[in-house]
């Protein structure tokens, strides 16, 4: 049961082969039994979960099943889940129950998706493998002695270790695409704007997309035609009129332009990493795709841009957490510096203290211009790159990652080297763009991931080009040993 | 040595919007803490603000009543500060791209002078929260009902000269945002307050001198005794050879005095950028016309409409539209007396202010209307009454006892206009007091006033005051 994908448990429910609540006591059962090894839940919300899924069965018998009804995923613990805690893996929130729920899990509740758990993350979605989680790393089902990558580690490890059909993710940098990447996975992030920010906890508000993550890209689309649409509660939403993600699936290839970025082709990738993509690129020439390549002169800064920009905003963004309203507050504060101190001290993380470290710093007086303008201004000609780009080419193809998952530890003493593990992620988010990640092969054993980008709102387009690849491939119906 | 005071004020109206700024959360004052604070307010995790549209309204409202450009498209800006009262660690403002631009307001002086100061900007934001001090036993209470409310901060050019200036310049922008109806100006309450820049220098000289902020300022009267208090300290510092350091301070009314609140090397380096969870605000020219052609007579406007209409003088004109209620009850007043528009001047300035002031109350809950007072008046004009005995009727009517006509006719005060009623008076009365007719008729003019009083006394002030002088002149000659 655990190995069909959303679209297939979708029709199993509806030829009422399975129940909701089968299928909710069966992931259920498979979390109890093999999360232990992978730390990729920080909470499991049985109970609600068994409520909604019968609640969906009900729903069915009255002939008012939705296309997802019954389908159970998990969330990023990112988003607000009311009544239930929403840590976003710092301790800051470890005694955070959220009042409200945030406009993502308002949409898969009225679809009526049973929600098994919350996934555990990098904390506040800062990280690249997952490793800065307050409650600890999540192992690579692929490799338990490797990361998930980061920050979206738990819902890609989830995913991939067949415990979700599918997890809601946020990307900011990367943190749905590499991790997607990095276990084997199909992961998407949507066109800025597309997806509700309402109560999904903000780390840098002019990156940060929640967008599906799942093991192929049809359940990508299905999950996105759930979660995307206008949001009143967020200026920054798009309102655009409804549409069919998986609308264009069976589109032809035949004479797709694919634009390959020279930049993105360059050192520092690894040789078995290259040589899967290069597979890939084969296999669509012979769909009929015509490859030109593309320039992206600017994408080089876009790391350094994205260590300005996204900081100075997480270090305005996480100023709430003060402790004085809700989350953690120290012992007996002496006064209200102390209380200050001690409460932010404690209650964040190294990585979280250093990324508000940097932001306060680029924001300063007498730094502003020289950083954050900067970054701002170079932030325009990286979108002004990818413009100039779709202007000859329909998608754009390039690695997910520099290298596959990497051992637990091995990047943790230099940040430096973990943040350019995103360096192939990071210019989308930075243009706003919608893309993706599909299991494209594996290199020694590992996943190795395929990265699509697209125009704005060409999301529809996008999953097209990856679902007519895993039409012809098998990567993504690939388990872990131990997952089957 | 002689010092010139130099004054700039940031003034924080509150708009009267029924939501905040960011927020569904209602406005209203005086409600129990924390009952009118919303999630966005609270700053909970995940939570975004959306801008309330009627905000912009109203700023683009003030900026036209001050021939400020409205702009196409500003910014909003976070404040970045920690406070128990500010629940998000940074407020929202604008800071480099305000919504309205340079405009000047017209003040007048006691003395009749008129003067214009400059308006450098007015830009949106929301208020923070209110810490409480007392009855927590050494804690600190945290109230955000009032976090989200909407705030136009109207920042002045340092054009004002003295602390009456400063008074005049504030009590202008506060009659200002009440004529457009978009602020209510209690300013106990502190729907209305400012922040006074003052620094001093020598007269004669351009450059300015090092400035002190005094925050919080909630009444015209603690404006002034600020400014006057802070001046003569600056005076001091410099006479005495020192220097003003540039700080924050606060204005203790009870001690009538300034004090050191932070230095600027205390101050906090603010952070401000973009906020990232608000589209910039885009403003289209058809909907500043929209705003335009729904603009009130302003309060310059109505003045020299009264001077020209109702032949006042700029005084007293002045004086009238101070207040769009005031103006409108004067011209109801007004109204009710055809051609006698000094006459209801007078006494909305006089009579009714002075009662007004007495009771502490505002002129939309006098107990006496425009419409009786107006009533009133009539029967001075028509000689039912003199002036003094309308005094008398003003303040019976004042207390509850009916309108004018039945105060009148209860009270019997009608006024005597028969000559022959008023002739036998005037002639009991010089019967009575020959020493003084003798004197009088010896050149002791003086005594003539002695003689009306008399008549005046005998009749109850009844006697109609022009007939009696008339008479009496013809009588003792």
């Amino acid at each position: 049961m655990h190995d069909k994908t959303i679209a297939e448990l979708a029709t199993a429910l509806r030829g009422g082969e399975v129940s909701s609540v089968e299928l909710t006591e069966h992931y259920l059962r498979r979390i109890e039994s093999l999360d232990g090894c992978l730390n990729s839940l920080i909470t499991v919300t049985a109970e609600q979960a068994l409520e909604t899924a019968r609640a969906a069965d009900d729903a069915r018998v009255r002939g008012e099943a939705g296309p997802l009804t019954g389908v159970p995923i998990v969330h990023k613990d990112i988003f607000c889940t009311q009544g239930v805690r929403t840590s976003c893996a710092s301790r800051m929130l470890d005694n955070f129950i959220s009042p409200y729920d945030a406009g993502v899990v308002e949409r898969f509740k009225a679809a009526g998706c049973p929600v098994l758990g919350k996934t555990n993350m990098d904390e506040f979605a800062m990280g690249s493998s997952n490793e800065t989680s307050f409650y600890g790393p999540v192992n690579n089902p692929w490799d338990t002695e490797r990361v998930p990558g980061g920050s979206s580690g738990g819902s890609a490890a989830a995913v991939a270790a067949r415990l979700a059909p599918g997890a809601t993710g946020t990307d900011t940098g990367g943190s749905i695409r590499q991790p997607a990447a990095l276990t084997g996975i199909t992961g998407l992030k949507p066109t800025y704007g597309r997806v509700s920010r309402w109560g999904m906890i903000a780390f840098a508000s002019s990156l940060d997309q929640g967008g599906p993550m799942a093991r192929t890209a049809e359940d990508c689309g299905l999950m996105l035609n759930v979660m995307a649409g206008f949001d009143a509660r967020d200026s920054t939403s798009l309102e655009r009129p409804a549409e069919d993600f998986n609308a264009c699936l069976n589109s032809t290839l035949r004479g797709l332009k694919i634009g390959l970025p020279r930049e993105f082709f360059g050192e520092g990738m690894d040789p078995g990493v290259a040589r899967v993509i290069n597979e890939a690129i084969d296999f669509y020439r012979k769909l009929g795709a015509e490859f030109v390549d593309v320039d992206l002169p600017h994408s080089g800064l876009s790391v350094p841009v994205y260590y300005v920009v996204a900081p100075a905003e997480c270090s305005s963004n996480l100023a709430r957490f003060d402790g004085v309203r809700y989350g953690h507050r120290c012992e007996a504060p002496k006064d209200l510096m102390d209380l200050y101190m001690r409460s932010r001290g404690e209650g964040f993380g190294a990585e979280v203290q250093r990324r508000i470290m940097v932001g306060t710093y680029a924001l300063s007086a007498g730094y502003f211009d020289a950083y954050y303008l900067k970054a701002q201004k170079i932030r325009r000609l990286i979108a002004d790159d990818f413009r100039n780009a779709f202007e000859q080419v329909d998608v754009i193809l390039a690695p997910a990652t520099p290298t596959t998952a990497f051992r637990l530890g091995e990047k943790t003493a230099d940040p430096v080297t973990m943040y350019l593990s995103d360096i192939y992620t990071i210019a989308v988010n930075l243009a706003g763009l919608p893309a993706m990640s599909l299991p494209a092969g594996f290199a020694e054993g590992l996943p190795v991931g395929m990265q699509l980008i697209g125009n704005y709102f060409d999301e529809a387009r996008l999953l097209g080009v990856a679902h007519q690849y895993q039409m012809g491939t098998e990567w993504h119906q690939m388990a872990p040993a131990g997952f089957e | 040595m002689e010092w010139e005071t130099v004054i700039g004020l940031e003034i924080h109206a509150q708009l009267s919007t029924k939501s905040k700024i960011f927020s569904g959360a209602s406005t209203a004052y005086g409600a129990e803490p924390n009952t009118q604070a919303c999630a966005v307010d609270l700053g909970l995790p995940g939570v975004l603000p959306v801008l309330n549209r009627e905000v912009v309204r109203m700023a683009a409202k003030f900026g036209l009543a001050i021939g400020a450009p409205i702009a196409p498209r500003s910014i909003f800006a976070r404040k970045n500060y920690f406070y128990p009262d500010l629940p998000k660690g940074y407020q929202i403002s604008q800071y480099e791209l305000p919504v309205v631009g340079r405009g000047q307001v017209e003040i007048e002086l006691e003395d009749g002078a008129t003067r214009t100061i400059g308006v450098t900007r007015a830009h949106l934001e929301e208020d923070a929260g209110k810490s409480l001090h007392e009855d927590y036993h050494g804690m600190t209470g945290v109230d955000l009902n009032r976090a989200g409310t909407p705030l136009l901060e109207i920042v002045s050019e340092p054009d004002m000269r003295c602390a009456r200036e400063a008074v005049a310049y504030m009590k202008k922008i506060h009659a200002l945002v009440r004529y457009l109806e978009i602020c209510d100006g209690n300013m106990q309450e502190g729907s209305f307050r400012c922040d006074a820049n003052v620094s001093i220098r020598r007269k004669g000289t351009d450059k300015l001198g090092t400035r002190a902020e005094i925050k919080n300022l909630n009444s015209f009267r603690f404006l002034e005794r600020a400014i006057n208090y802070e001046v003569e300290r600056q005076i001091d510092i410099l006479e005495g050879g020192g220097a003003v350091v540039q700080e924050t301070r606060l204005f203790d009314p009870d001690k009538g005095e300034t004090r050191s609140m932070r230095s600027k090397e205390e101050a906090n380096d603010y952070r401000y950028f973009p906020d990232p969870d608000l589209l910039p605000l885009d403003i289209q020219a058809d909907f500043i016309e929209q705003v335009r052609a729904s603009l009130p007579e302003l309060p310059d406007e109505k003045k020299h409409r009264f001077m020209n209409e109702y032949g006042l003088s700029a005084y007293d004109a002045g004086v009238l539209t101070a207040s769009r209620e005031m103006a409108e009850y004067f011209e109801q007043v007004a109204a009710a007396l055809s051609g006698q528009a000094k006459l209801a001047a007078n006494w909305v300035m006089g009579e009714l202010t002075g009662a007004l002031n007495r009771e502490n109350r505002e002129i939309g809950n006098s107990p006496v209307s425009a419409k009786a007072l107006g009533g009133l008046l009539l029967r001075i004009q028509d000689n039912t009454i003199s002036g003094k005995i309308a005094k008398e009727v003003f303040e019976a009517m004042w207390a509850g006892e009916g309108d004018a006509d039945q105060v009148i006719e209860r009270k019997g005060l009608k006024q005597i206009t028969d000559t022959g009623a008023i002739e036998q008076v005037i002639d009991q009365v010089i019967a009575e007091n020959p020493s003084q007719l003798e004197q009088y008729r010896s050149g002791k003019d003086k005594l003539f006033g002695f003689f009306v009083g008399q008549v005046m006394k005998r009749t109850g002030g009844k006697a109609n005051p022009a007939q009696v002088n008339e008479l009496l002149k013809q009588k003792l000659s």
